[in-house]
This record gives C-alpha cells, sequence and structure tokens, in this order.
C-alpha cells in the first residue's frame, strides 16, 4: 500500500484513573524500521498493543494499514506479525509444531509453508531443534522462535515489544542480524521498542516517548543531535570512584556512567569551543587531584542513550 | 475469515498427548469415583443393628423378636433390661431402633390379637429411620395377620415393582453417578484450556491472528469430546460390570444421548474459562457450578416434584437433570427415542446458549 | 573469610552437566558480575549457592555456611531476588514489604522500621499505597530489591534484576547497588547489558556450564585485547562454541 503504514495522532488511553497514553503521535512508513524508546511506563506497549486491535483507546486517531485496528480488526490481522513482550508460544509444542500452529492459523498454503518454515528455520539456525519442545529451548532461541512464528505469513508490518529483553548479547546480535536480513530481503516494515540503545540506533527512525506522548522523533543521529549542550568522554578503569569525585564537586551539569566510560555534560551556555577547552582541563585537574587513572578524556559526540539520560533525568528530577 | 478449526483441534490434541499423566487422572478419576461413591451411597436397609428390650421374656415375646432378626432387614445388636438404656445405646450409635415388648405381651395376645408393640427409632438420620419404620411395620402386620390366623388378608396391596424389582438402589445410584461424574469431568477439562492460555500469555498472540472466538471454543470443545465419551463408556461399564446395573435400552441410542450430554458439560467449562482469569478459578467454579447442583437439583437423590417451585424452575438449567431421564430410561427401562426426545431437545438448547455465551463474552481485547 | 567460595561445584540434570566445575571467590563487600549466555548454567549455579538446589559435585560455601551441609542456614544471611519477579501484583507495595517482613520474621517494631527505611531509599514513598501490578518495570525491580534486603543480608544474589529496565532506572539501580556493596554488603548479580558488567569489580564470564573468563573489567579486556566487556563477551563465547 502507499502511504504510511501506521499513522496514530492524538491517541489517548487510561487504565483507570493511570493514564498511559496522553495524545501520542505515531508514523510508520513502509520499508522501514522505526524504534519506540522511552522509561518503563511510557505507554509503549500500550500503543502496540493498540495497533494490533488488542487494546481499544479512549480517543485519537488509528490507522494500520490503512484500516481502523478496533472496528476492521479482521481487514489488518493478515498484515501483521506481533510479537509479545512475554514469551507467549507453546512449551510443551516442538519449535515445528509451533511453526506449523501458526502457519495454519494463519491459512498459509500447504506448500508455500514448507517453503516459509524451512526459510524461518534457515534464519534463526532452529533447524538442528525443530524437534526440540520450546520450552527447553534457551533464552535467545525462544526468541527467535517467537519471531518466526509471527513471520511464517509473511506480513507487512512487524510489531516488536522489547524481543530481545534477558537474551545475552550474542544471541541479541544474531536476533538483530535477522531482523536486517528481513529488511533487506522482504521489505518488511518493521516497528520495535526495546530498551537497548544500541539496538535503537539501528533503526531508520526513533522516537523518545514520556508519559504517553513524543519528545524527540526523528532518525538516531537527529535525535542524538538535538542534545542540548555537548559532552566530554572520560576513559577510566574506575568509574564508580571517577564519577564520585567528579559528582561531588557540584561543577558539573550532570556525570553518567556508561559503563567504562564518564560522560560528563557540558552546559548550553558554554558550548563554544573554549568553554568545552576548560571542562576538559577541569575534568583532568580533578582526576589527577583525586589520583584516579584514565586513559582518555575527550569531547565525544551525543549518542541516544545520552539523550534518553538527559531528557528523561531532566524532567524526572524536577 | 475461513472458519478453520482443524489448527486448533490438531494443538488440542498435541497438548492432551504431550501431558499423559493427566489425561490418566482425567479417565481414572471418574472410574475411581464411581467405585468409591457407588458403594458408599447404598440407601437399602439390611442389617440394621437394634436392641431389643422385652418385658415379657415370654416364648411369644422370643417369637416376634426372631421375625424381626431372622429378616434381612435386622441384626440383633444388643438385648435391653431396662428402658433407660436406650438412650444410651442410641447416642452410642449402637443400634438405629429398639423394639419394646410391653409385660403383658403374651397374655394380652390372648384377649385381643392387635396388642401394641412399641418401636423406638433414631430419627436423626430420617431417611434410614423411615426406611426402619416401614420395615418393622411391615414384619408386625404380618405377625399379626398370622396370629388372627388369616393367611388371606381381605384387603391387601399387591406391589410391584417395576424396572428394579429387588429395589437395588445401585441401580438407581449408579446410572445417577454416571451423569454427576462426566458433568463434573467435561467442565474441569475445559475450563482451563482458555485460563492456560491467558496466563501463559499465549493468548495475546492467538488474538492478533485471524482467529474468530467461535472457532478457538468450538476448537476448543471437539478434541474433549472424543475423551470424554470414552471415559463416560468406561465408567458405564463399571456401573454395568462392578454394580450389576441392568441395561436393556440400546447403547446406540444412550451414546446418542451421552454425547449431547457431554457436549452441554464441555460448552459449560469453556463458559467458565472465557470467563474466569487464572486455572485455579476456573477450577473452582468448574466445581461448584456441577458437583452440588448436579446432585441436589437433578432429581439424582431428591424428587423434583417435592421442591419449590422456585429450586423447580432452577433444575431446568441443570443438565444433570435431563440426562437423569435418559440414562435411567434407557439403562432401566428400555426407552426409545420417541420418549425422550424432549430432554435431548433441552440438552441441544442448554449447549448452544451456553455456547453462544462464551463467543460472546470471550474477550478478544486485553483491556 | 570469602563471602562466596565455589569449589568445583557442579550440577548435572541426568546426562546433562549444567553447571561443570566451577571454581571461584567473590570478596566481602565486593560487586561480583556473574555473565553468560542463555542457557550457560547461570541459573543453575545461583539456584546452588542460595540452597535452592542440591549440587551433584563439588561444594560451595556462602557466608561460611556450606551449601550441600547446611543450605537452609544461607537462606538467613542472603537476600535473594529472582529474574522471575516474585512479588504479589495484587498486594499494594507497602503490603508488599510487610509480607515479606512477615516471611522473615522480623518483629514488628523492626519491620515497621525497616519498611520506611526502604521506602525512602528506593523512592517508593509516593506509590505506598499503589497496587504493585500498576507499577512500571523500573520502580517493581526497585521494590523486589527492597524487599530482598528488609532482613539486612549480608550477600545479595540478584538474577538479571535490570532486563528490560530503561536506562535512566538502570543506572538508579545500579548507583543503589554500589551504595550496598560500599556499606559491606557483597552483590552477586547476573546481567546481559555488558555496560553494567563495567560496573562490577570483578566478572566471570559462563558458557556451556563452564566458567572461561575471570577477573576484573579491565584485566579482561587487556588479556583479550578489546575495549569493551562486550567485545569480550561476544567473542569468548564464540570462540567457546
Amino acid at each position: 500500500m502507499d502511504g504510511p503504514l501506521v499513522q496514530v495522532s492524538g491517541l489517548k488511553k487510561s487504565y483507570g484513573s493511570i493514564p498511559a497514553l496522553r495524545g501520542a503521535d505515531l508514523e510508520v512508513r513502509a520499508g522501514e524500521r522505526y524504534g519506540l524508546i522511552g522509561p518503563d511506563g511510557a505507554g509503549k506497549t500500550t500503543l502496540l498493543r493498540i495497533l494490533c486491535g488488542l487494546v481499544v483507546s479512549d480517543g485519537g486517531e488509528v490507522r494500520v494499514l490503512g484500516h481502523d485496528p478496533v472496528t476492521e480488526t479482521h481487514k489488518i490481522k493478515d498484515g501483521i506479525g506481533y510479537m509479545p513482550q512475554r514469551f507467549s508460544l507453546y512449551p510443551d509444542l516442538t519449535v515445528a509444531e509451533n511453526l506449523r500452529f501458526f502457519a495454519d492459523l494463519y491459512r498459509v498454503p500447504a506448500a508455500q509453508r514448507e517453503s516459509r518454515t524451512a526459510r524461518l528455520l534457515e534464519f534463526s539456525r532452529l533447524g538442528p531443534f525443530r524437534d526440540r519442545r520450546a520450552g527447553a529451548l534457551s533464552g535467545g532461541m525462544k526468541q527467535k522462535l517467537a519471531l518466526s512464528c509471527t513471520l511464517v505469513h509473511t506480513p507487512q508490518l512487524l510489531i516488536l515489544d522489547e524481543p530481545t529483553t534477558g537474551v545475552d548479547p550474542v544471541s541479541r546480535g544474531e536476533f538483530w542480524d535477522i531482523l536486517d536480513e528481513l529488511k533487506a530481503e522482504e521489505g518488511v516494515t518493521q516497528l520495535v521498542t526495546t530498551p537497548y540503545m544500541d539496538e535503537a540506533s539501528r533503526c531508520d527512525r526513533v522516537q523518545l516517548m514520556y508519559q504517553g506522548s513524543s519528545l524527540a522523533e526523528g532518525s538516531p543521529a537527529e535525535v542524538a543531535a538535538s542534545f542540548p549542550g555537548r559532552l566530554v568522554r572520560v576513559y577510566t578503569a574506575d568509574p564508580y570512584a571517577a564519577a564520585g569525585s567528579l559528582k561531588r564537586t557540584g561543577k558539573f551539569q550532570s556525570v553518567q556512567l556508561f559503563g567504562d566510560r564518564i560522560h560528563v555534560v557540558v552546559e548550553p551556555a558554554q558550548a563554544a569551543v573554549p568553554g568545552v577547552m576548560a571542562i576538559v582541563a577541569q575534568i583532568r585537574q580533578i582526576l589527577e587531584q583525586a589520583a584516579i587513572p584514565f586513559t582518555d578524556l575527550h569531547e565525544a559526540r551525543p549518542d541516544l542513550e545520552d539523550i534518553f539520560v538527559q531528557r528523561i533525568g531532566e524532567i524526572t528530577n524536577d | 475469515m475461513r472458519f478453520n478449526l482443524l489448527p486448533i483441534i490438531r494443538k488440542e490434541f498435541i497438548h492432551i498427548r504431550r501431558d499423559p499423566r493427566s489425561l490418566a487422572i482425567v479417565i481414572l478419576l471418574p472410574i475411581m469415583q464411581l467405585l468409591l461413591f457407588g458403594f458408599a451411597i447404598d440407601m437399602d436397609v439390611k442389617n440394621v443393628p437394634i436392641g431389643v428390650l422385652d418385658y415379657d421374656r415370654t416364648p411369644a415375646s422370643r417369637d416376634l423378636v426372631r421375625r424381626f432378626t431372622g429378616s434381612d432387614y435386622f441384626i440383633q445388636a444388643a438385648a435391653l433390661q431396662r428402658r433407660d438404656q436406650v438412650e444410651d445405646l442410641f447416642k452410642a450409635r449402637q443400634a438405629k431402633a429398639v423394639i419394646v415388648i410391653p409385660p403383658d405381651y403374651a397374655a394380652s395376645l390372648q384377649r385381643d390379637p392387635s396388642t401394641a408393640v412399641q418401636i423406638l427409632v433414631d430419627g436423626s438420620d430420617s431417611n434410614t429411620g423411615a426406611i426402619i419404620l416401614n420395615a418393622a411395620q411391615r414384619l408386625l402386620t404380618e405377625a399379626s395377620l398370622e396370629r388372627a390366623g388369616i393367611t388371606d388378608p381381605p384387603l391387601q396391596v399387591a406391589p410391584a415393582i417395576w424396572y428394579n424389582p429387588e429395589q437395588e438402589s445401585s441401580h438407581f445410584i449408579v446410572p445417577g453417578l454416571v451423569a454427576v461424574l462426566m458433568m463434573m469431568i467435561c467442565a474441569l477439562l475445559t475450563s482451563i484450556t482458555i485460563t492456560r492460555e491467558k496466563e501463559t500469555g499465549t493468548l495475546e498472540q492467538i488474538l492478533t491472528a485471524p482467529v474468530h472466538p467461535s472457532q478457538l471454543i468450538i476448537g476448543k470443545v471437539l478434541p474433549y469430546v472424543g475423551i470424554a465419551m470414552v471415559d463416560a463408556a468406561l465408567v458405564i461399564l463399571v456401573g454395568i460390570f462392578g454394580f450389576g446395573v441392568p441395561f436393556v435400552g440400546s447403547a446406540a441410542l444412550l451414546a446418542f444421548f451421552l454425547l449431547l450430554y457431554v457436549v452441554t458439560s464441555l460448552s459449560l467449562g469453556i463458559l467458565i474459562s472465557t470467563v474466569a482469569r487464572t486455572q485455579q478459578v476456573s477450577m473452582m467454579l468448574a466445581a461448584m457450578l456441577t458437583l452440588l447442583p448436579s446432585v441436589i437439583l437433578s432429581g439424582f437423590v431428591f424428587p423434583l416434584a417435592s421442591m419449590p417451585d422456585v429450586l423447580q424452575a432452577v433444575s431446568r438449567i441443570i443438565p444433570a437433570r435431563y440426562f437423569l431421564v435418559i440414562i435411567r430410561g434407557i439403562m432401566l427401562k428400555g426407552n426409545g427415542f420417541a420418549v425422550l426426545w424432549p430432554q435431548a431437545l433441552f440438552l441441544v438448547l442448554l449447549s448452544v446458549v451456553l455456547l453462544a455465551v462464551s463467543v460472546k463474552r470471550f474477550k478478544t481485547r486485553l483491556a | 573469610m570469602s563471602a562466596i567460595k565455589a569449589e568445583n561445584l557442579t550440577r548435572r540434570f541426568g546426562k546433562f552437566t549444567a553447571v561443570d566445575a566451577i571454581s571461584f571467590e567473590v570478596e566481602q563487600g565486593e560487586v561480583f558480575g556473574f555473565l553468560g549466555a542463555n542457557g550457560a548454567g547461570k541459573t543453575t549455579a545461583i539456584r546452588m549457592l542460595t540452597g535452592l538446589l542440591m549440587p551433584s559435585g563439588g561444594d560451595a560455601w556462602v557466608a561460611g555456611r556450606s551449601v550441600r551441609a547446611n543450605p537452609r542456614a544461607i537462606k538467613q544471611v542472603i537476600g535473594y531476588m529472582s529474574q522471575r519477579f516474585s512479588l504479589y501484583e495484587e498486594l499494594r507495595v507497602e503490603e508488599n514489604l510487610d509480607f515479606f517482613a512477615g516471611a522473615y520474621n522480623l518483629d514488628r517494631e523492626t519491620s515497621r522500621r525497616r519498611k520506611e527505611e526502604i521506602l525512602e531509599q528506593f523512592g517508593l514513598e509516593g506509590v505506598r499505597r499503589r497496587f504493585t501490578r500498576s507499577l512500571p518495570l523500573g520502580w517493581k525491580q526497585r521494590l523486589a530489591l527492597g524487599s530482598a534486603l528488609l532482613h539486612h543480608p549480608r550477600i545479595l544474589f540478584l538474577d538479571e534484576p535490570t532486563g528490560g529496565v530503561d536506562p535512566l532506572a538502570r543506572r538508579t539501580f545500579w548507583d543503589t547497588i554500589h551504595d550496598l556493596a560500599a556499606g559491606g554488603a557483597t552483590v552477586f548479580v547476573t546481567t546481559h547489558y555488558m555496560d553494567e558488567a563495567e560496573y562490577c569489580h570483578r566478572i566471570s564470564i559462563m558458557n556451556k556450564g563452564e566458567i572461561v573468563a575471570l577477573g576484573s573489567p579491565l584485566e579482561l579486556k587487556r588479556q583479550y585485547g578489546k575495549d569493551t566487556i562486550q567485545e569480550v563477551f561476544v567473542q569468548l563465547i564464540k570462540s567457546t562454541g
């Protein structure tokens, strides 16, 4: 179809007195991978469920594949593949039986089913495990099976709710490689939520959601570029001690840990080159005084995680 | 949306196959319960322990006592000396009745053949009490008629009890138990099928597939029809060979009605499953909604005709009520379709309503 | 005395060896990251260390108590927060704390005081009357950690405490972990976030039931010539199959 596959505007939904969505907007274009990020409780899962027709909104416009997911649920079902946050396949059925069940549910013709299943097993490298019960698979394999089951009817739009939570880094990488292949080879449009910012940066466009509406939207680079101010990155063997001593001076707007790195945020007012240089010197001095070893210290380009921590941190601290 | 039941049915069969232990329980449980309860629930009066308080102590009084203890109904549990021992006897539950023969029994018999003998009955179990009284009355009447030398009484009831001439209560109880047990096991079978998918989260996945609720519901009922039919057949066979219940009617006809009954019961289970949120709640609801109503409001134990109108009305929605008429009718009386069709009609009606409500109540949304 | 010591700790399920003779020591006050691929045997190892599962071979000592000889005694000195969120969803926040205080046999005064401490420490005062079900995941995780701390355990076992938790909430959670360690508690934690691995004093990486690497994040990065633990992890898991 032409035009966006998903169009949402001013979407509202409350559970009792607790609002989940307060005027959410979303547009997912054909062929793109769109990432939804945001803190827990931002309304990401609710939004996805509304798109699938699983939850009825309280107000606002929703079009999925050109249809209303509530009144025309049956018209969108064949076109979407939805993978819920919780592993939701049958643990007592084998890999092959789970695939067969979903293929039959979507009335995939037998010939097509065989070729599709073969392809998905190859994609997911689950071929050797086709007769293993789903409950006995490892976490990463379970998620790959769940993905395969949502793909068995060759949907146009894939909706994934935190597909790699609880999955180890290696399997996580493999999972995203499958998503890349799908996008390149089948042009499947993907809408995905994730708590991993490295995954979010593999999307074409992302939206940062907070309390049920959008804070920022664009390509990962665009969103990261909206970072207010600049930042200095410190590599250290003792991040906690280093961050502690930097925080204690009270001289910096924000000091955040990123694994073995520390990101020190330079306020927009000081963001001109001399300001940044001064901050770098200041950090060097503080760390040397505290006798904390660091391997590198330089200005760095902010990424999605910086934006996330900065924007959400700012709001929640107020 | 084409109506395809096959994937759901096939999947349910895999679930059943993968869990042989549950299947064994489902098959064996009703058989074991039938064996247990079939022997326990026996309303025939046999070998009731009685006490004898014979103030007379004459050959005539001993003859009367022998009439009691020589029958199948009573055995002598105690010989009392004084009136005040009666209460202790009842309290200790050593006897359910006491015959009191007055001191002038033999003498008075000489004057008047219709001499009074007292029967004291423990009425705390009114059912048994009534039956004891009946039996005692019969024995006494026989005795007095004989005394009066009347072998052919002028007025006489000629009892002829049809269909269960020996009045074996197992003939009456066992078919009823079949009805109750099948109701319960069927409702349990389906009551957890949908709630399990709610709990494990698989329902969220299914709901986004092009599946109509009716498809899911019927697809989940059908596999269990087979299991329930096999189960019912085994239970009925145990009834016939284990309890000697006669089977005079048509087995094929019973199978047909059984099918209707099983579908009704499974439909009740599926309705529970669409409403309940957890498997625990479903199982409790299934047990509560089937067991007591099927026992008490179906005519199984207590005759419907003697119930208040309200309860009689309620009994009309108890499936066991209809099946009870069917199974007793076919097994004991050899009733045919011509007699039983109204019962079948009610079962079909109930199934349709239960399934329709299930489909309607089935939530295709999460919130 | 080490807070945790494992010696050839082994667990077999039938023919399958889930944990294959692992040995390590964790010092008091240390944050120890227990990393590994899915299905590597981490959860089985934690179950043995927390006295929930009997080892098939070897032994481990937690606060000096043998998991083989004295698994019950271990439960009194440890706090355990499982991967699967183990609070009562239909209870209110403070009711959950009350319940766990009762489960640990705290007297009325102590449980009241500790409950208030936890609510304050974890920023849960504003939601004390909320139903646990309605809390965002990151808050639930904090509440779960709080519940595991009510009896002031010296050794904490946290099994994927930040799974699915957003970047900001994860930072808050790790600040708490480091505060606890600074207070002398030993924290034994599993995670799939490799940035979190960098926050640990030492880490071990498990694959197929064996510990394939053990050391401080810096040591491991040097040893394998990588810039991040993420890269070390990927190389180790891929090279050991």
